[in-house]
């Protein structure tokens, strides 16, 4: 790593390269299974999120800006809304319904396999990926954001100049 | 027959559309924003006199989720998509002089719309509540909007406030649904009707009742009104209180009231109260303001009062008055929030005491700044005039006379607080009037005066609208209140 001094030790660094591809597929894990299993778009998306947040943490907010940038997260964050909008719309094109669900829900092999629930799957693919881009954006503002205090000579200063003196 | 989601479909869509295209394009937000409203306000005048009850995914009441289209949603639709057109034809020269991003205010904007589209339509009390926050959480963004420390103070209170009624909705909801176990409004009404009346449901009325009513903005919970308003760009202000208080507060309150709970004498009573409290409260804190924008919300509060009373003395003559100020009252206060937001674009300040003679610089601003202020002061043949006087007579024919008098005097009160603006503002010179400022003032420009005088000349002529009486233009919305609320069981679930 280029960046030594920013983020935490090497410990944690280390442990984080480990782990964030696990923790990005469990999510994946969570969003896609979420019509079988307890989880689904949102905590998934949580999960992917926390990904992010997690290198953040351990490697500073420059190298994690530098993998997923502001605009890229923003239109994440309203394709994923978008995406959702779309398979809803799609049910008044095929049925006349606006949220039917228009796939065929029948699976040759039997009831709860992955393919057998039509566009639940794909709502929860989209929720993940809204959810996830927004939280990400959440942490990153609250993170850019700076407590000012007034040093008593009418000039503002940031709590890390004021811990200093 | 109208595609019901269509309401809440076209404007999520715009709004998360907006920002993946218009970062590289500029003209793309003003575009589709104004498209999107206009389209939107052409949907909601085809829904005029029609009724629908919507099920969203092909899933029957009470297991799915409806849509419920009848008059009161009709009138609340049209009233939505009409001011939101105005105001974004007006925000087309007045955001880019004034603010930033246009993408992030055209997509909070049209968040906003579909929220309250989703929270007139709604015929589910979670879908409501969920509605609602949407339509909340986009006002409160739009309110700080300017980043100034009056703007981000205004808005992290109307924030805190907003928040505390969403969880007392919140909370209302779930002991409604701990009680009933149904969210359908229909449903839940209908076991409400079977089950013996407890102590609980009535908890959950108060609640619901107690949270709507902040968002209404009546007297004990009008605090954040008079800081919210002011603070926002005009056309979010004219939004405010032209529309977001009407759909978010006194929509849901007639909604819950009429075709939930059933209407008795203690809530009539309760609501005549608070109204002519609201009424007389706030006029008399607008005589003290010396801020347009602030008088401006003060009157908000005061107005809202009279639809109070109206709906209140529960007659269909009384329901019509309160419903039709409310229609009246969206035209003209988002117009007088419209004129000062023009006011402030020329001469830079709402302080009533620097400006002066602005009818010789500014002809048109002043003349719907008349219009405006004469029809919120009930002279006639403007708009106003009828709703009050209507009202005045539904409470004197059910034997409330003193509440007539009141209503009078606010009304009294309005017309010397709106004397004092056009003294101060366009025909007269304020204390701190300058003179080199104000020869260099002009008209604003052409999209700014469009909706000023299509507004203006609505203020002139909607009292037409009374034509008829309550077998009038409004008896179908007269009849979703009247109706009780067997008949509003009756249409959705379809027994």
């Amino acid at each position: 790593m280029n960046n030594e001094e920013k983020g935490m030790s090497l410990i944690v660094k280390t442990v984080t390269r480990w782990l964030k591809g696990f923790i990005f597929l469990f999510g994946a894990y969570i969003v896609v299974f979420g019509h079988l299993s307890p989880g689904g778009g949102f905590p998934g998306g949580v999960v992917f999120a926390a990904t992010f947040i997690l290198i953040t943490l351990a490697f500073g907010r420059e190298y994690a800006l530098k993998k997923i940038g502001k605009i890229l997260a923003s239109e994440l964050d309203s394709l994923g809304a978008l995406l959702f909008l779309i398979i809803a719309t799609l049910g008044i094109y095929f049925t006349g319904i606006f949220f039917s669900n228009f796939i065929e829900k029948f699976h040759p092999t039997g009831n709860f396999k992955l393919f057998s629930s039509g566009t639940i799957p794909l709502c929860n693919i989209s929720i993940g990926i809204k959810v996830g881009a927004s939280l990400f954006m959440i942490f990153i503002i609250l993170s850019i954001v700076r407590v000012v205090f007034e040093d008593g000579k009418g000039k503002l200063i940031t709590t890390e100049k004021k811990r200093e003196k | 027959m109208i595609n019901l989601p269509l309401f809440v479909i076209i404007p999520f869509g715009v709004a998360f559309f907006i920002p993946m295209v218009s970062r590289k394009i500029k003209w793309v937000p003003d575009v589709l924003g104004n498209l999107t409203t206009f389209i939107l306000l052409l949907l909601s005048l085809m829904t005029l006199n029609q009724e629908h009850v919507y099920h969203i995914g092909g899933w029957k009441p009470p297991f799915g989720i409806v849509l419920v289209l009848d008059g009161l949603s009709c009138l609340l639709l049209i009233i939505i998509n009409l001011i939101s057109f105005m105001a974004t034809l007006f925000s087309i020269e007045y955001i880019e002089k004034r603010f930033t991003s246009k993408l992030r205010y055209y997509s909070l904007f049209l968040l906003m719309v579909g929220g309250m589209n989703g929270t007139v339509l709604s015929g589910d009390l979670f879908n409501l509540f969920v509605f609602m926050e949407i339509a909340s959480i986009a006002s409160y963004a739009l309110v700080g909007f300017g980043c100034e420390a009056s703007e981000l103070e205004a808005s992290f209170k109307y924030l805190v406030m907003g928040n505390v009624a969403s969880l007392f909705v919140l909370y209302g909801v779930a002991l409604l649904y701990g009680k009933t176990g149904s969210l359908n409004i229909a449903d839940v009404a209908r076991i409400l009707k079977e089950i013996p009346s407890d102590n609980l449901v009535n908890f959950a009325f108060v609640l619901l009742i107690g949270g709507f009513m902040v968002k209404s903005a009546l007297v004990p919970f009008h605090a954040w009104l008079p800081d919210a308003h002011p603070s926002a760009p005009a056309p979010i202000s004219a939004m405010l209180s032209g529309v977001v208080i009407k759909a978010l507060g006194v929509y849901v309150i007639c909604r819950l009231i009429f075709n939930l709970f059933g209407f008795n004498h203690l809530i009539s009573q309760t609501l005549i109260y608070l109204g002519v409290i609201s009424m007389i409260v706030g006029v008399c804190l607008a005589l003290l303001q010396s801020d347009l924008k602030r008088l401006l919300a003060y009157h908000s509060i005061s107005q809202i009062g009279y639809v109070f009373v109206g709906i209140g003395i529960g007659t269909p003559l009384g329901i019509l008055g309160g419903l039709f100020h409310l229609f009246n009252h969206s035209l003209f206060k988002s117009l007088l929030f419209l004129d000062s937001g023009s006011i402030e674009y020329q001469t830079g300040t709402r302080d009533l005491n620097k400006m002066g003679l602005l009818y010789k610089k500014m002809p048109i601003t002043s003349f719907s700044t008349l219009f405006a202020s004469l029809s919120i002061s009930g002279i006639p043949p403007f708009n106003g005039f009828w709703s009050k006087l209507i009202i005045i007579l539904a409470a004197i024919k059910s034997g409330k006379s003193i509440i007539a008098l009141w209503a009078v005097i606010g009304s009294i009160l309005t017309l010397s607080s709106f004397t004092k603006v056009l003294r101060y503002s366009i025909y007269g010179k304020g204390e701190k009037w300058e003179k080199e400022k104000w020869e260099k003032l002009k008209e604003v420009p052409d999209t700014m005066v469009v909706p000023l005088i299509i507004l203006s000349l609505l203020c002139l002529f909607t009292g037409l609208l009374i034509i008829g009486g309550t077998e009038g233009i409004f008896a179908s919305t007269i009849d979703v209140l009247e109706g009780s609320v067997l008949k509003y069981i009756n249409k959705v679930l379809g027994s």
